[in-house]
């Protein structure tokens, strides 16, 4: 490998990833802390769908899925490159020095699915159906960076998407056995969707910069709905999960995660891998 | 293309005129006649082939979630990943010989169909996973270039296209342990220690001695096999050598010294009887890797399961035009 | 289909327009829609084509090995339909 196809972040967006500056109306440690939750929700997810390669249920899942894992962990190094340029910190040092607290994933990307296929596509289609809906409208961002890195994200995002929806069609209008798993992975994801259209303060003062996700809440449950009534299935009536995710509250699931994926840098800190 | 219609009157094994076409380096293709015994030789290797890309998945897949560096970590998801296309690849070039790939997973799922034995040693360190990478794609891209030109048609096609994706594998490793080899007193340490692990396994990759290995003679007979064990081994040995130099590694082999001579590294006597303890099933991970596979396997039932039930109601549904 | 495993697919990858479509292999999957896209997943990931078609292998009727003799033999000595078997005069160009 060498350092040219190494570097995946300046072939992303080439030459887009610029520092971030003062030029625009923007603070520079705003738009940051903005790349950093929509990197962290990447990376995190990234991880998650590592742990089914070698695990899926066919061959040709593992390559599937091992495809979606490497678009998110691709968008996460250019959001994460980004944001570090606002205080000169690498990706692999905010990926791997941070401790929960220092994250800014919601939390539907971080709870564990245990090898439950249904919970896997249900997270997708939800998230995805999300990430379609911003990354749609982020490309038209103020600040170049994100709308390239949104331009090219937002192909990636709408495959995904659709590998989530024919999955939740087969599983829920498959088998009796089918059926009931999917609805239950429905059911255990729901509660984790609301989280992803909190606005807050921070997407305000952004501006044309950020894009409300309030404003997502819509299309993307309209598309998830559509997906749901047409795999037979019901749409879950289930409590909101409090969130938090955002303010760097998490679930017990996070530090487990974050133990494994930085257990090494961490033993060894400051060398080159 | 597939058309598992074998024949019926299959020639002998030593047929004149199927002798002829290999020894004219002809190829061989699936519904061509052809004698029982290659076919079975194919499946039996072809099979073992890729069993041994998909449990090779595992030793690598562990350290996915735990690479040191996102760079590294997006590097190795598309090394696992493509070892996973190339079973695939694999299992497609065994089925147009008549079997099913469901059949193959079932058998190696009973422990009745073997894999690279390799895959049995373990990866403690992230060391290891340079190790494979450097040695064990090494030593498998050495054994794989050859069967480019193998006999049976779609194992060569099939071989083709792996090599051609593997050509990253090799080095991703590689500067795996350039980087460690030249990092701190403890990664340096960590990447040595890796490769006294992986060296001689990769050497028994080769399989036997050529006098101790009684398919080997029909095997090149019959086009499938064009180099001997013994000549694979001395070509990776020679190819290998000089890089360890590069790396800044030693090989843990006393006895290795350059043959003015011939012009080949001379290396020490290969420990075969762990490699047949290994082959037999008491590597340290066999039992693991066997239940970690047939576990996805079993778990993923329902979810194929669905698609099919789907599949059978939704039949009706044509699909696009092509053009 | 059935407990017996997804059925086989060929697949024919274009790998840039102005090309036709070449069998580049074959994968598994339980219909149409996901061949399609197992597809692209296995055998694009390179950046290897831009078309993808997919074809139940059972339904591809081929020539028998047997009849290959009666296929393809008699073209064999059919040399005029080929440019190299006429004599053209020196000097005569564009012909």
């Amino acid at each position: 490998m060498s350092a040219a196809a190494g570097d995946a972040v300046g072939e992303v967006v080439g030459s887009a990833v610029g520092a971030l500056s003062g030029d625009a109306a923007a603070q520079p440690d705003e738009v940051a802390a903005y790349a950093l939750r929509l990197g962290d929700d990447a990376l995190v997810l990234a991880q998650r769908m590592g742990e089914w390669i070698a695990a899926a249920p066919e061959l040709e899942e593992d390559v599937a899925l091992a495809n979606i894992a490497l678009d998110l962990l691709g968008q996460a190094r250019t959001l994460l490159t980004y944001a570090g340029t606002a205080d000169g910190r690498t990706e692999d040092e905010l990926a791997y020095l941070r401790d929960a607290e220092g994250f800014r994933n919601v939390h539907l990307v971080e709870r564990p699915d245990d090898g439950d296929f249904a919970y896997c596509v249900a997270r997708l289609l939800g998230f995805s159906a999300y990430q379609v809906e911003l990354y749609a409208r982020l490309a038209s961002s103020t600040d170049h960076t994100l709308a390239a890195i949104s331009a090219k994200a937002v192909k990636e995002v709408a495959y995904h998407r659709d590998h989530a929806t024919q999955w939740v069609l087969r599983l829920g209008d498959g088998t009796e056995e089918s059926r009931i798993r999917m609805q239950a992975g429905l059911d255990a994801v729901w509660p984790y969707l609301a989280e992803l259209f909190e606005t807050d303060e921070l997407v305000a003062r952004l501006g044309d910069v950020a894009v409300d996700p309030a404003g997502l809440h819509e299309p993307a449950l309209a598309y998830v709905r559509g997906v749901v009534h047409q795999a037979t299935l019901s749409v879950p009536e289930v409590a909101v999960a409090p969130g938090g995710g955002r303010r760097g509250e998490h679930t017990d699931a996070l530090a487990p995660l974050l133990a494994e994926m930085q257990a090494l840098p961490r033993a060894m800190p400051g060398v080159r891998w | 293309m597939h058309g598992n219609d074998a024949t019926l009157d299959e020639p002998a094994d030593d047929d004149p005129a199927f002798l002829a076409l290999i020894d004219d380096d002809g190829r061989v293709e699936p519904r061509d006649a052809m004698p029982q015994g290659y076919r079975q030789s194919l499946v039996r290797q072809i099979a073992q082939h890729a069993h041994s890309e998909i449990i090779g998945m595992q030793p690598e897949g562990s350290w996915i979630g735990r690479a040191p560096s996102l760079r590294r970590k997006a590097i190795l998801m598309a090394k696992v990943q493509d070892e996973a296309g190339h079973g695939l690849y694999l299992y497609a070039a065994a089925e147009t010989l008549g079997v099913d790939r469901v059949d193959l997973l079932d058998r190696l799922h009973a422990g009745k169909q073997k894999y690279s034995s390799i895959f049995n040693y373990p990866t403690p360190t992230w060391a290891d996973i340079g190790a494979i990478g450097w040695l064990v794609d090494g030593a498998a891209i050495t054994n794989q270039v050859p069967l480019t030109r193998c006999s049976f048609g779609p194992y060569a096609r099939a071989m083709v296209r792996i090599c051609k994706e593997e050509s990253f594998h090799q080095r991703q490793g590689f500067e795996i342990l350039h980087t460690l080899s030249h990092g701190t007193t403890e990664q340096h340490e960590m990447a040595q220690q890796a490769v006294d692990r992986w060296w001689w396994p990769s050497l028994m990759m080769f399989g036997p001695a050529d006098d101790e290995s009684p398919n080997s003679a029909r095997s090149m007979r019959w086009g499938i096999k064009r180099f001997s064990n013994d000549e694979l081994r001395q070509r990776f040995v020679d190819m290998t050598v000089p890089q360890a130099r590069a790396l800044g590694l030693t090989l843990p082999d006393p006895d290795l010294a350059y043959d003015e001579a011939t012009g080949h590294w001379h290396f020490g006597e290969i420990d075969f009887s762990e490699l047949f303890d290994v082959i037999n099933g008491n590597g340290p991970l066999n039992a693991e890797r066997m239940a970690h596979r047939r576990g996805a396997h079993e778990r993923g039932a329902w979810v194929r399961a669905a698609a099919d039930a789907y599949a059978a109601k939704h039949a009706s549904r044509s699909a696009g035009t092509a053009a | 289909m059935s407990s017996r495993g997804w059925p086989l697919w060929e697949v024919f990858v274009r790998a840039r327009r102005g090309l036709a479509h070449t069998h580049v292999g074959s994968l598994h999957a339980p219909d149409a829609e996901m061949a399609v896209r197992n597809a692209r997943d296995v055998f694009t990931r390179r950046s290897e084509g831009v078309s993808i078609w997919v074809v139940p292998a059972a339904a591809i009727t081929a020539s028998s090995p047997d009849e290959k003799d009666a296929f393809f033999d008699p073209a064999g000595d059919k040399v005029y339909r080929h440019p190299t078997f006429y004599e053209v005069p020196e000097g005569v160009e564009h012909l």
